[in-house]
């Protein structure tokens, strides 16, 4: 180990070929050359072999062993421990804490030994290094631009001075520049109106899912709904009674029907009856209201008896139900839409028509 | 013909000089080995970031060996008995059995998304670092923007990966990505169209996210991460003010051998941290989510903590809606689409709209103190309550659950926070700086307090202070001038205990004699009396 400490003058330019040098003036004729000082670079330890350092080494030789020791224990776990998934309380469970634990150990061990060996074997060292920012030399940065300007000269002012060209490259390069651009637009963009009924203003409850017919209303595994299915003050997620109605190609779809205690069903029957699109919408003392929280789409579907509200989960919108679904609280600012309900020859209930109003989130050409 | 005779010793002499005869490798090469880092800890920060992200790209890459990034329709059929018969996506399939069905696969998995939480961590934390101390200033402009473009990119890339397991949780938040796109003005439903090939869900949107989180933003990331780096090289790194370290030089260590030590360890130090949180801490288990539903969502639906920011404006933006003739503009487009514009804006402009302000356009390599600049630090503070309050706004239902306040209330403080907060917090901010300055400079006029009491001849008590420099005839310190770096304030700062003994249970060496006050003789065990009744 060697001990430097600094001193006044500046290092002077050394004959690194003399063999009288030392690895270490060797080392520092290199940093010399490389603008560096080093200012102190001295053991952390007293002596050789000092008490100290000993103690040092045997913790580091320590840690190294722990590292593999821990990684031998995450290789053994690997291979041996039963790792495949039972449900219920199983060796299993305990797999990944171990791989874990032991990848963890090891890995810290190893870090820490790392980190001991530099921090505490390694010579303590201070070194200066000078700086060199801000521009380059004034007639380099003169060259340089002189240069650029004259390579623009060429290029431009040959175009300038040969108008053909000029019209030639332009004609090149605009067509073969809007190529690059074609696939993207051509395959990326959608007309996210086409089709008909347009996707964005209908749902799977629209009749031409059904030849024309009312669409059903139906449960997740497709089974029709009666009136009497649903008691008094309850409600259930219902889906359009069509193949695929209650899959993510409906993703618009999901509707909440409620069965209303009588008292609220009037209060609710008179303000739908107040409102243009809603009235004549209710069945008895049904409604139906689209799940899907106009805000943002999440499912509206934390339904509060008590207050008859419906609580979108996702930031808090919260819609009242014996009001038409308006927005009482948070951040939409449409009310759900309501699904007409009749009940078909059979007893269950249909959609009279698809919703009224626009399901799902708000834009910009919602009529 | 007589074979000549391998001379392995010489070997490692002969590869050195073929490879600098080719390369002319010796001068960088020694450049390298000799360049002078300097050290503190807050300099770590962002090499966390850099640790975390080749974690990711480790685990990533073992990831995408078992992950399907297909929207068909399957029945499951694995061990996990709870969803056996579901019909759900083959991305949801293959992420449960990447979960359950691969060996040390979970494990991955976690560590995966541990190590992405890590990552946005430590740019935010190093972002501070980088922002309170000014080391954002000329010549360093650049870098900074860059930094703000890795935390968007970082931002996305946490969105388009946990979006592809296609489970409850993260359909839901598709479904919020959509509905924001589709609130822009103008274009919503077109972009919407675009990005998810037709209505929502379609069965595109998966297989898009999984090439841009597997190749896209990654590519991004790992350019810009090396640019990012490699203007550090260049540039040098900054240093705090201090004795020796000036504008135009770097004092520390050389890179070899001690500096590029230390990093290696700290590397295995953070991989075994996120080995440990992944092993112990589970951490998005989509198989308690189910696929999703359009229907279906739990209460408690939060995003990722990074994103969450976003989800608080959402919830506390009021319901203004605007109307324009038969169209409109949704309340989402303001805090969703005009709100993370802006948040990642106004930043990206920062360094310049300082310079503008100040007037200050030279080179600075020398940290600033934050309670030097009590300005930016409000303005920090400012930032900081901004996003603080917008998180927590993000899970304001679980707040309101687990404390039994009103939803209502948290929404409605949440909103008065966001707006009354941050002036607030600028105001205490630059108050708190402006008493640490002062504080300093009283030291440096008067010295250091030691809690030593006098009483003066009339009565008056007085506490005697250590003066930090050389005092004048009546015994009063000369004033000292402010250095830009820490000014002792404790008499154990300016040697006035013993040193520390090192050793952790015992001393490894023998104390160094504590400095003896020649008016005070140490007592020493024959002249300790006991103290009695006195009789």
């Amino acid at each position: 180990m060697t001990t430097v400490h600094h001193d006044t003058e500046p290092a002077q330019p050394v004959d690194v070929h003399d063999p009288k040098m030392t690895r270490f003036d060797i080392v520092k004729e290199g940093l010399r050359r490389d603008e560096i000082e080093i200012i102190t670079y001295e053991s952390q330890f007293q002596g050789r072999d000092s008490k100290a350092e000993k103690r040092v080494v045997r913790n580091i030789a320590l840690l190294f062993m722990l590292s593999g020791l821990a990684a031998l224990v995450f290789l053994a776990a690997y291979i041996w421990w039963p790792w495949r998934f039972e449900l219920g309380e199983t060796m299993s469970d305990f797999y990944t804490p171990i791989l874990g634990i032991s990848l963890g150990v090891s890995l810290f061990a190893l870090g820490f030994a790392i980190l001991a060996w530099a921090k505490k074997l390694l010579p303590h060292e201070v070194s200066i290094q000078a700086r060199h920012d801000g521009a380059s030399p004034s007639d380099e940065q003169l060259i340089t631009g002189q240069t650029a300007l004259f390579v623009g000269d060429e290029l431009a002012g040959g175009v300038q001075r040969r108008p053909l060209l000029k019209g030639a490259i332009g004609l090149a390069a605009a067509p073969l520049g809007i190529v690059a651009a074609a696939p993207l637009i051509g395959g990326l963009i959608e007309n996210p109106h086409k089709g008909s009924p347009p996707p964005l203003f209908s749902t799977g409850f629209n009749p031409v899912h059904n030849n024309g017919q009312p669409v059903r209303l139906a449960r997740e595994d497709g089974t029709p709904i009666r009136p009497e299915d649903i008691s008094t003050g309850g409600q259930a997620t219902v889906f359009p009674g069509i193949p695929h109605g209650a899959t993510n190609e409906f993703a618009d779809s999901p509707t909440l029907l409620i069965h209303l205690r009588a008292d609220d069903a009037e209060e609710t029957r008179r303000n739908a009856e107040a409102d243009r699109r809603n009235a004549g919408s209710m069945y008895g003392d049904y409604v139906a209201y689209s799940k899907i929280c106009t805000h943002a789409g999440c499912p509206a579907s934390l339904y509060e008896q008590q207050t008859n509200r419906l609580l979108c989960p996702c930031h808090q919108s919260q819609f009242l139900i014996t009001r038409n679904a308006q927005p009482v609280f948070g951040p939409a600012s449409r009310r759900l839409p309501m699904l007409p309900l009749g009940v078909d020859d059979e007893g269950y209930f249909v959609a009279k028509s698809d919703f009224k109003d626009t399901v799902g989130p708000d834009f910009w050409e919602r009529p | 013909m007589k074979r000549r005779k391998v001379d392995l010793a010489q070997a490692p002499v002969a590869v050195a000089r073929g490879t600098d005869e080719r390369f002319q490798a010796a001068t960088p090469l020694r450049a390298l080995l000799n360049k002078v880092f300097p050290d503190h800890w807050s300099f770590l920060l962002g090499e966390i970031a850099l640790f975390s992200f080749i974690v990711l790209l480790l685990t990533g890459v073992f990831l995408t060996l078992f992950f399907d990034p297909s929207m068909k329709e399957v029945a499951y059929d694995g061990p996990y008995s709870a969803l056996r018969g579901t019909e759900m996506s083959a991305a949801y399939e293959s992420s449960l059995r990447l979960s359950f069905e691969v060996r040390g696969g979970l494990f991955m998995r976690q560590m995966h998304h541990w190590a992405a939480l890590l990552f946005m961590a430590s740019i935010v934390v190093h972002m501070a670092r980088i922002f309170f101390t000014g080391a954002y200033r000329k010549p360093r402009e650049i870098n900074w923007v860059i930094g703000i473009i890795l935390f968007l990119l970082g931002f996305f890339a946490g969105f388009t990966g946990y979006s592809l397991p296609d489970d409850g949780l993260s359909g839901t938040g598709l479904r919020i990505a959509s509905a924001i796109m589709l609130s822009f003005p103008i274009i919503g439903t077109w972009l919407s169209a675009a990005v998810f090939g037709g209505e929502f869900p379609g069965h595109l949107i998966i297989g898009r996210f999984y090439i841009a989180h597997v190749l896209l933003i990654p590519g991004g990331l790992l350019a810009l991460i090396s640019i990012h780096l490699a203007l550090v090289f260049k540039q040098k790194h900054t240093q705090w003010p201090g004795p020796m370290r000036t504008n135009t030089n770097v004092v520390g260590e050389r890179m070899f051998p001690r500096y590029a030590l230390k990093q290696g360890g700290f590397f295995m130090a953070c991989f075994g941290t996120i080995a440990l949180l992944a092993g112990l801490f589970q951490i998005n288990p989509i198989w308690l989510f189910g696929p999703y539903r359009a229907s279906e969502v739990s209460s408690a639906s939060q995003p990722d903590w990074y994103v969450m920011f976003m989800d608080g404006l959402v919830r506390l933006m009021p319901n203004w809606q605007i109307y324009i003739g038969n169209y409109s503009i949704p309340p989402l487009f303001w805090p969703a689409g005009v709100g993370l514009g802006v948040i990642f804006t106004l930043p990206l402009l920062w360094p310049w709209l300082e310079s503008r302000k100040s007037g200050d356009k030279r080179i600075h390599n020398l940290l600033e103190r934050p309670r030097d600049n009590p300005e930016r630090v409000g303005i920090g503070a400012m930032a900081f309550t901004f996003f603080l309050v917008a998180t927590i706004s993000g899970a304001n239902d679980v707040i309101a659950d687990k404390f039994h306040i009103s939803l209502n209330a948290m929404t409605w403080a949440g909103r008065i926070g966001l707006i009354v907060g941050p002036p607030l917090m600028y105001w205490v901010a630059v108050r708190i700086c402006l008493g640490l300055q002062q504080h300093d400079r009283e030291v440096l006029a008067h010295g250091v307090e030691t809690g030593i009491i006098r009483r003066l001849p009339n009565g008056q008590f007085v506490e005697v202070h250590q003066p930090l420099g050389p005092v004048d005839d009546h015994g009063h310190p000369e004033p000292l001038e402010y250095g830009g770096w820490v000014v002792p304030k404790k008499m154990n700062r300016v040697g006035a205990l013993a040193p520390a003994i090192k050793g952790f249970f015992f001393p490894v060496e023998k104390p160094a004699e504590a400095p003896v006050s020649p008016g005070m003789p140490p007592v020493s065990g024959k002249d300790r009396e006991e103290i009695g009744s006195g009789r």
